[in-house]
């Protein structure tokens, strides 16, 4: 866990840059953020958290711990803003889980994720942290696994606004936003 | 990792077309009929902000996004004012619904048809009584929809529609790599265990991890809470989608059945974690 969380400080700058350029961009698209759980909603299906986009101020600092642990050592990455934003690191919505909120950080070099982390997930109960142990450290493991393909989108049984792979198919269209 | 290809339509790019310079992409997101829907769109004006509101290719995906939420006016069963819930009461005949509407019910009588029974529409609701429920079709001819008319206007661009975990993608270009798709682990939502390239078809999976046991079965109209889960790809969303909740209803018999399917693929997850990549002939 404590290597996680220093991988995930080492990459703020470059996110804090990046979201600095995403905002520019924000207001013009037709994304929509809080529409999650409008009318047309299911119960119970798109409450909660999908549109909630944690760090996309402008902001200069890169002391946006999400965490709340270590001191950031950013050192990160700043080779991204090309044209197709294929570099460069990238944070999902928070989404929350039945376990609680959840967010999820890739880095991306040419079109490829290098890293993914977890950046927030549930603390708390006894139960909690055994999902934390068990969940994250795989969540990193398929998604580098899966940069040997270059993913694009990830499928599965239909998901809601809500759970992991939603906020890993969140930080790929981060990506590219 | 699986990585099946060769399918007609997994068409790769012509071996004679150079590759073009990677191209600009954007994406979109949108939450709409209970889900979000992710647009990816790559090519010369992906990015084009000329007009400082994402130029042409803005404003297609604007018009998509619309036409989703038209869709979920008209079709949503959580809407008491929908011409669905309408339809469902009694308060309105199919002849004074939308076109749409019509064409859905068309569309659900034959993916009864086409499942053997295994797909159906009419659905007991919460009081047991079947009903007229077209959700578990709305959604795959929805998507499929967009995706097309989203192709249609964009020459020299492809797209991508992630919607909930089914994807529906186009290429209108033959220089550009396959989009590459991840099929997550039904028992480790953090897991893929398998990518397949596409540059144009769908892709649907239905199971029970992220929304429980919602697929009925229609015979029994009781509700199926049955671990694994079922992918098929094939070269439409609506009906790849309507297949795979067919077979995943089916149990065991779905492997003969998706073994039937010309020109699909499917990636099966079974109950007991093991997997098997069927190629329908």
């Amino acid at each position: 866990m404590r290597r996680i969380a220093i991988a995930v400080m080492s990459t703020i700058s470059g996110l804090v840059l990046l979201f600095s350029y995403h905002t520019s961009l924000g207001p013009q698209g037709p994304a929509s953020g809080p529409a999650a759980g409008g009318p047309g909603a299911p119960p119970g299906a798109a409450g909660d958290g999908g549109g909630a986009t944690a760090q996309d101020d402008t902001g200069g600092s890169a002391g946006q711990d999400p965490g709340g642990s270590a001191a950031p050592t950013p050192t990160g990455t700043q080779d991204q803003q090309n044209t197709g934003g294929s570099s460069g690191t990238f944070t999902g919505d928070e989404v929350a889980t039945r376990w609680g909120p959840v967010q999820v950080r890739v880095v991306i070099r040419s079109g490829k994720i290098t890293q993914a982390q977890a950046v927030e997930y549930p603390t708390g109960n006894h139960r909690d942290q055994q999902i934390n142990s068990w969940a994250i450290p795989q969540l990193e493991d398929a998604t580098v696994r899966a940069n040997s393909a270059q993913i694009d989108s990830v499928g599965g049984a239909t998901v809601t606004s809500q759970g992991y792979i939603a906020s890993l198919q969140s930080a790929l269209d981060k990506a590219h936003a | 990792m699986t990585d099946p290809a060769g399918l007609p339509f997994v068409t790769a790019a012509p071996d004679d077309v150079e590759a073009a310079p990677e191209q600009p992409r954007r994406a979109w997101v949108e939450h709409v009929m209970g889900m979000p829907v992710s647009f990816h769109v790559r090519g010369p004006l992906a990015r084009d902000q000329s007009d400082g509101a994402g130029g042409a290719v803005g404003a297609a995906v604007r018009r998509g996004i619309a036409d989703l939420h038209r869709t979920d006016e008209i079709f949503s069963t959580y809407r008491a004012d929908s011409q669905i819930s309408r339809l469902r009461r009694g308060e309105l005949t199919a002849d004074h619904c939308d076109p749409w509407v019509r064409e859905v019910i068309a569309l659900c009588g034959e993916a009864r048809e086409r499942t053997g029974g295994w797909f159906d529409a009419d659905l007991p609701d919460s009081a047991g009584v079947r009903r007229f429920d077209p959700t578990g079709l709305v959604k795959g001819w929805a998507i499929e929809r967009v995706t097309r008319e989203l192709a249609d206007a964009l020459a020299d661009h492809d797209v991508l529609v992630n919607a909930g975990g089914d994807l529906a993608v186009r290429c209108r270009r033959t220089d550009t790599p396959d989009w590459r798709l991840g099929i997550e682990d039904p028992f480790d939502r953090t897991q893929l265990l398998a990518t397949v390239p596409l540059r144009s078809g769908g892709m649907a999976t239905s199971g029970t991890a992220a929304r429980g046991a919602h697929i009925l079965d229609p015979h029994t109209g009781r509700r199926l809470d049955r671990a694994g889960s079922i992918t098929v790809i094939g070269p439409d969303l609506l009906w790849v989608d309507v297949h795979a909740t067919a077979a995943f209803a089916m149990g065991a018999e779905c492997v003969d059945y998706l073994a039937a399917l010309e020109g699909h693929l499917s990636f099966v997850v079974h109950p007991d974690g093991t997997t098997a990549t069927i190629t329908g002939t």
